[in-house]
């Protein structure tokens, strides 16, 4: 689809009446994807274009930014009401590289405040709306992107992924979304929330367009000391096919919890693999059912200590008269956060403190280890070249529906998670549907096999019709 | 509860409390299925990345102005961030 | 005096000013006299998204210390995050070190008490970050509120810890006089700037409790403010009122320490490793390091009595400084090393003291001539104390000094001639030494000087006039 539109953009379209068209859309939509719209730099940027057009990988595409993600003057908070007005005097790494390719930011997109959660429920902006049924969520927390790209109120969106937020909605909206390898994407300008867990990534409408956007973001950056040396060419090999690649398919993702339309897209899914030459086998990652405890206690921890720098002093929320500091800032947090924001922080800062480091945030990390074991124990030379899952237990589920009972909410990341801990790749692919709502299939490569991912996600898409199905609900 | 929000910087109000202890105490509970696994002889993974000695050279790099530093600021004075009152 | 019952130890932090760039990111450290704010940039300011990269240069200056210092270079080293609220601290957290510091297990040695050699222990020597500085309208306690400089905020700092070993405010003194000079020997620091050295301290009586004594910001202050803390917990010991475990501050202006908080509200850390940095493998950076170390003041002072045959307290005395060290050898190289000795240890140092003032107010060449001038007899000692009077407080050359003040010595024949004078005008005197009295050949004397305006030396004047009084 990027594709088709660099080609129109090259042979002499509008860049400019593209942007104002899909700015038109987006403020006339249902869904509220969006918390900010930089209507005046983006036209301007495209008015240069069309006068003087210039190249790179996306030459004139407009993109939309999660809100998490720093901008270098456009309002960059986190869907948060601390962050609000908060305007970066610098732009993240990814934007720079964006704009050396010559796209064009059309918008902040909305989010679960802070990241924290799998519905965009938790944005002090609204929910954002599910494109296929606007009484359901689109998933979280890059909710915002997601349903952005499947409504067409953008061709492509960056998302942050730490527990599942870029496979989540796009499983949820029906579209591709992929957490690179940990250490690929350079993290220098991503809001923190849990720090050793996340990583930016592409949601697109297909899979050619993720390795396009993965092309142009994914590179070592000095100003990030957890980021990898890394040669790209995510676009060669896309259509290498998946003959004699092994499938590992783990037990513990299927089964009880798991609803039975998803289990059976899954399933024909993994059939339709073995018709275009791979084939699967059972393969167990005996701890998974601990990797949400694990994942959540380190996310929590980690995400105490990244939230306690907002307090009103430099940047954000101020309230009325002040009073001591250590009142002032405690009011403004309690204020300016959302409850489930504010609940990850005090269960953090619990995990964290003294009499309970052992128990809760070492112990959660020495199972990192052997939850990383049971990929690396799955995916090694001689066993499976790639494993498939479902992305999420269920489809989308109703507004309101979990919001209230945070440990169900919880509960929905647990085939997404085990993936963060381990720091391995995963794509997201639309896979079939239940009752009109997408199901996803994930693909999980070994670290720094996102080729294998990508070939294997493309050679499934360009065998079945789903990701070419669009949502009726969309205007 | 009370000590927690104290070194989270997080005021807690009587009405929450009660919410907050019973939603904790429930996560709390879904943790502690981690005490099934015997973790004596397994190390902590800290990091997903195998990088060791990553540096910068102590070379100036220009810093943003004044203004640019401010700019965010809800209340400043003469240049400085203005914080409430010590004690 | 060296007290049986007081138990000190110290934590030093050291700004290592000499840094070009700040800790985790390329903002200037030449802060000192900018405007707020001017120093910042969106890592040290802990803008959301932004992320540490560390300096490899203060790591090769962390390991310079802790050698220095003795220490072991650990085989791996990391950083922290100590988590606590303050303005200062924009990120709501210092990266720091906790477990697995650079260094470990070191030792100093300074003269103690009694006079003899003390080793005193250093527990370790890790690297941090600075946080910013707060301004208040008035004094902390009364401000309304307060304003907060992030210039400083992310400089370097290396904490030294040393184990209670320390006996006495002096002996704290001393080890702290010690360490500076270390430090500028290594050229890691510029002591002389603000805020470069801070000094937290632990002092208990034996069998009690300690009180942590912070915000000290000289070494003066760190023996003023110990003698005091020493003075209030014995007079509360002796009223019966136990020593509890508790935060004071130091009050420059008052001299005396104040209580802050106890221990019970003792913030928890909730020390973690700090994810968004990877840990350091540079044990095989020691032997490079450590070829690379200057001569230390202990070695240089040693030599300094077997190559220039000077006393052992001259030596101390000129290696205290390395720019006085430095500013002798170049004396020592063309004049009489002794003389250079005398002249730089005791007379210059004393004079730049006084004076407050450094010793690049002086030059070595100027030494050099004032004591060429010496030995050849030009000027008397006391006409050499004046020249280098002269020099420091209106500028000059020797030479043109002894012109101007005509401090020339007088020569042999006009102080004979004064002798002859002297002795032939002051019948009453010298009648009056005859008969016993001594003490009169001063007046004689005096008259000799007076007469040669000064210019002869007392020593030889009055050598002379014994020699003619006793021949008469």
């Amino acid at each position: 689809m990027l594709r088709e539109l660099k080609d129109e953009l090259a042979a002499g379209a509008s860049a400019e009446e593209r942007i104002f068209a899909l700015f038109e859309k987006i403020k006339r939509s249902k869904l509220n994807a969006y918390t900010n719209l930089p209507e005046d730099s983006a036209l301007e940027r495209a008015r240069q274009f069309d006068e003087a057009p210039w190249s790179g990988l996306l030459a004139g595409v407009p993109i939309a930014i999660k809100s998490c993600i720093s901008t270098r003057g456009i309002e960059t908070n986190c869907s948060s009401r601390i962050l609000e007005g908060y305007i970066p005097p610098y732009d993240a790494h990814v934007i720079e590289r964006l704009k050396q390719v010559g796209a064009i930011i059309v918008g902040k997109t909305n989010m679960d405040e802070f990241a924290m959660g799998t519905s965009t429920e938790t944005s002090y902006f609204g929910t954002t709306k599910n494109p296929w049924d606007l009484d359901r969520v689109p998933g979280g927390s890059s909710g915002g992107s997601a349903a952005a790209v499947a409504a067409g109120e953008a061709p492509c969106a960056l998302g942050s992924d730490t527990g599942g937020s870029i496979r989540c909605p796009a499983s949820f909206c029906g579209i591709v979304g992929l957490k690179p390898t940990y250490g690929l994407v350079s993290r220098y300008g991503l809001v923190s929330y849990a720090n050793s867990l996340e990583q930016i990534g592409p949601l697109t409408l297909n899979v050619e367009d993720a390795a396009l956007v993965m092309e142009v973001i994914a590179g070592h950056d000095p100003r990030d000391s957890t980021s990898i040396e890394s040669e790209a060419g995510y676009l060669s090999g896309l259509d290498g096919g998946v003959e004699g690649l092994v499938c590992g398919v783990p037990k513990e993702y299927f089964g009880e919890g798991v609803d039975p339309a998803v289990e059976k897209s899954v399933w024909d899914a993994i059939s339709k693999l073995e018709d275009l030459g791979a084939s699967w086998k059972e393969v167990s990652l005996p701890h998974t059912k601990y990797a949400l405890a694990a994942y959540y206690i380190i996310a929590m921890s980690e995400a105490s200590s990244n939230l306690a720098r907002f307090d009103g002093l430099r940047y954000g929320l101020r309230l009325g008269a002040d009073k001591d500091w250590h009142t002032t800032f405690s009011e403004i947090r309690a204020v300016g956060f959302g409850p489930e924001v504010k609940r990850r922080i005090l269960l953090g800062t619990y995990a964290l403190s003294a009499g309970y480091y052992g128990r809760y945030y070492l112990k959660a990390l020495k199972v990192r280890t052997l939850i990383k074991q049971d990929f690396e124990r799955a995916l090694k030379a001689g066993g499976a070249d790639v494993l498939v899952t479902p992305t999420m237990p269920f489809p989308a589920f109703k507004i309101g529906e979990r919001i209230e009972d945070p440990l169900s909410l919880y509960m929905a990341d647990v085939f997404t998670v085990p993936i963060n801990l381990a720091g391995v790749p995963a794509i997201s692919v639309p896979c079939g549907f239940a009752d009109g709502l997408p199901i996803g299939l994930q693909i999980i490569g070994r670290h720094f096999d996102e080729k294998t991912v990508f070939s294997a996600a493309k050679a499934y898409e360009d065998a079945t019709p789903h990701h070419e199905t669009v949502p009726k609900e969309v205007v | 509860m009370d000590h927690i929000g104290w070194l989270a910087s997080i005021k807690v109000a009587e009405e929450e409390k009660v919410g907050f202890v019973a939603q904790f105490n429930s996560v709390l509970d879904y943790f502690h299925q981690l005490d099934e696994l015997d973790t004596e002889d397994v190390e902590p993974t800290y990091r997903v990345v195998d990088l060791t000695n990553v540096f910068r050279e102590d070379v100036v790099k220009e810093s943003i102005s004044q203004e640019e530093s401010l700019r965010n600021a809800p209340r400043r004075e003469n240049g400085y961030f203005k914080s409430p009152r010590i004690v | 005096m060296a007290e049986k019952d007081v138990i000190i130890g110290l934590e030093v932090h050291v700004q290592l000013n000499k840094l070009n760039s700040k800790l985790f990111c390329g903002c200037s450290t030449k802060y000192h006299d900018a405007p707020p704010n001017t120093h910042t940039c969106p890592v040290c300011l802990g803008l959301p998204g932004t992320l540490p990269v560390l300096n490899r240069k203060a790591v090769e200056y962390a390991i310079r210390v802790a050698l220095a210092l003795n220490c072991e270079i650990q085989g791996e080293t990391l950083f922290y995050r100590k988590n606590y609220y303050y303005p200062d601290l924009p990120k709501a957290f210092q990266i720091t070190q906790y477990d697995f510091p650079i260094g470990l297990g070191g030792k100093i040695l300074i003269k103690g008490e009694d006079g003899e050699e003390k080793t005193i222990r250093i527990t370790r020597v890790h690297m941090e970050e600075d946080p910013g500085r707060l301004v208040h309208a008035g004094t902390i306690d009364r401000a309304k509120y307060s304003m907060v400089d992030y210039n400083r905020c992310g400089m370097s700092l290396l904490e030294v810890v040393t184990e209670p070993d320390l006996r006495s405010p002096k002996e704290a003194r001393s080890f702290l006089d010690k360490l500076r000079n270390i430090l500028e020997y290594l050229d890691v620091f510029d002591g002389d700037l603000e805020g470069a050295m801070r000094v937290d301290s632990n002092i208990s009586l034996v069998g009690g409790e300690r009180a942590e004594v912070k915000n000290i910001s000289s070494h003066k202050g760190v023996e003023k403010a110990l003698a005091y803390e020493i003075t209030r917990q014995r007079s509360a010991r002796r009223r019966g009122v136990a020593q509890v475990q508790e935060t004071r501050h130091y009050d420059e202006l008052r001299a005396i320490t104040v209580s802050i908080r106890t221990k019970e509200e003792a913030h928890d850390y909730r020390y973690f490793p700090e994810p968004d940095l990877v840990p350091m493998r540079v044990s095989d950076w020691v032997p490079r390091v450590e070829a690379q170390l200057p001569e230390l003041p202990d070695a240089k002072r040693e030599r300094f009595v077997s190559e220039y045959g000077i006393a052992d307290d001259h030596a101390k005395s000129l290696t205290s400084e390395i720019r006085v060290a430095n500013f002798y050898e170049l004396v020592a190289k063309r004049a009489s090393p002794r003389l250079a000795a005398v002249w730089v240890a005791d007379v210059l140092k004393g004079e730049l003291n006084y004076r407050d003032m450094a010793i690049d107010n002086f030059s070595s060449d100027q030494m050099v001539e004032i004591i060429e001038m010496l030995e050849g007899e030009k000027i008397t000692e006391k006409g050499a104390v004046e020249v280098i009077r002269q020099i420091l407080d209106h500028g000059g050359d020797p030479a043109g000094v002894v012109e101007a003040k005509g401090l020339a010595k007088a020569e042999d024949d006009a102080v004979k001639e004064a002798v002859r004078a002297a002795v032939k005008e002051c019948s009453q005197a010298v009648a009056d030494y005859r008969s016993g009295n001594e003490k009169s050949i001063n007046f004689v004397v005096g008259q000799v000087m007076k007469k040669t305006r000064g210019r002869a030396d007392p020593g030889e004047a009055s050598r002379l006039v014994k020699e003619a009084l006793d021949e008469m």
